[in-house]
């Protein structure tokens, strides 16, 4: 089938899409968009983590066809032009990665966070990313580089409203 | 393999009649899984997302009713003040992503026995509501499970909605895992308080071939507060009340050895985490006999 649905704010299509193929398999191979990765294809690693109209979700579980009409969101649309957006660089800062694979998804669920919760306390990081399993980090950095990154949000939320935070 | 995408309820009912072999798809958490591992290669999936009114719920003669294709989170933000012992549930479903997808049901059609919604569902006395272009159906939750995966809807049949009452009294829930997120349940237990009628509900999950009800433990339970008038002025309960109310539960009990536990964990288990949750159900009740129960975690 053919499957048309917008990513990252850009419309596309795919053409020869299998039926069963999920919307994983769609970024990467056929869009090319390898930011999500591959891991466990089940839901339990979080490192296909994607935007599914502004909802966090496992793409390894959305069937492809169940894309069509929507608006997806990879970890490529967290960048800014050319450069590392906001929680990519607290990311970097923190040195919250090692081998890189679990990142882009949890880039995803800490962009969610960030942008649903204005100063979250540790136990609301670390509940917002029980669906993201990293096997490097030991998830200290992880957490240094979520609070970071919301800090940030918050600041520059005040500096926008012209506020200073509360 | 087929795609169907209905955009209607009676669209989807008319493709489930004409596609009886049809798997149903909402949040794929299981289906896809399936798929994924070539465990399963349906000859169509019908696709249920597309249906709004499906993501909906709504309040009918006291009762509210759950479309089945409302996923955790919003059932948990918007329904969780009036249905704890179920919210309760449904924060242990999965990881944030999951209950972002995943649905009542989605949980409800794969029938699995350790399915963390349903001992919820029956310690509230739910209604499973399915339809098919043949008319609607009303099932009590427990007559719904009819084996390991196993339930009674018909290859024409979907599930529309659940119909559960509104808490007015007291609930929890207890579930055992090796961590907090993405478990399958070792085992589990709901309970939960109506005042209104004097009876206690239960509900055990992983503990037999499907979730099912503690009923002697329930009879034992309800009888001894009436008996005793405790439900008009409410004391500590006995401790012998206490032991007998596990005990009655973990006998109600048939579980296996698998992978994640074994059949005599599992009932030792089911005993304590009864103990435990009356415990819990039954302070809050006292302090708050009016009270439908606060959205806390087990």
């Amino acid at each position: 089938m053919r499957l048309s649905f917008t990513v990252n704010g850009r419309q596309c299509e795919a053409d020869d899409v299998w039926e069963g193929e999920s919307l994983l398999y769609v970024l990467r191979e056929r869009l090319g968009l390898p930011g999500s990765k591959n891991a466990c294809e089940q839901g339990e690693c979080g490192s296909c983590t994607v935007y599914l109209d502004g909802v966090p979700a496992c793409a390894c579980l959305v069937a492809a066809g169940q894309a069509a009409g929507r608006e997806v969101g990879t970890v490529e649309g967290l960048a800014e032009g050319d450069g590392l957006g906001a929680v990519q660089e607290s990311f970097v800062e923190a040195g919250a990665v090692q081998c890189g694979f679990c990142t882009p998804g949890l880039l995803v669920a800490t962009d969610d966070l960030v942008n649903r919760v204005p100063h979250p306390s540790d136990a609301e990081i670390r509940e917002s990313l029980a669906g993201n399993l990293c096997r490097c980090t030991g998830y200290e950095k992880i957490m240094d580089a979520v609070r970071l990154a919301a800090d940030r949000r918050a600041s520059s939320e005040a500096s926008r409203s012209g506020k200073t935070d509360a | 393999m087929d795609f169907l995408r209905p955009t209607s309820w009676r669209d989807a009912l008319e493709a489930k009649a004409h596609h009886p072999d049809a798997t149903p798809i909402a949040g794929g958490t299981d289906v896809m899984v399936e798929i994924n591992f070539d465990h399963r290669r349906p000859t169509s999936l019908l696709d249920l997302t597309g249906i709004d009114e499906l993501a909906s719920w709504s309040e009918h003669g006291g009762k509210l009713r759950i479309g089945a294709g409302l996923p955790y989170t919003r059932l948990i933000d918007e329904l969780g003040d009036r249905l704890p012992g179920l919210a309760i549930a449904a924060r242990t479903v999965g990881s944030p992503q999951i209950r972002n997808r995943g649905t009542l049901g989605g949980n409800l059609a794969s029938a699995s026995p350790a399915g963390d919604g349903h001992p919820p569902l029956l310690a509230s006395g739910a209604e499973v509501e399915v339809e098919s272009v043949r008319g609607t159906r009303l099932l009590p939750v427990e007559e719904f499970f009819t084996g390991v995966k196993r339930h009674a809807l018909a290859s024409d049949e979907l599930i529309s909605a659940v119909h559960i009452a509104p808490a007015t009294g007291a609930q929890q829930f207890s579930k055992i895992g090796t961590r907090n997120a993405m478990v399958i349940a070792v085992c589990t237990f709901a309970i939960a308080l109506h005042p209104e009628r004097q009876r206690v509900g239960t509900g055990l999950g992983s503990a037999a071939p499907t979730p099912l009800r503690a009923i002697e433990a329930e009879e034992f339970l309800s009888g001894e507060l009436a008996d005793s008038g405790q439900w008009d002025s409410p004391r500590p309960l006995d401790d012998s009340v206490v032991r007998q109310f596990g005990d009655l539960v973990a006998r109600a009990a048939s579980p296996i050895d698998d992978v994640r536990s074994t059949a005599d964990y599992r009932t030792h288990a089911l005993g304590v985490m009864a103990r435990r949750t009356l415990g819990w159900v039954w302070d809050e009740y006292r302090n708050h006999p009016s009270s439908t129960g606060r959205p806390e975690c087990a």
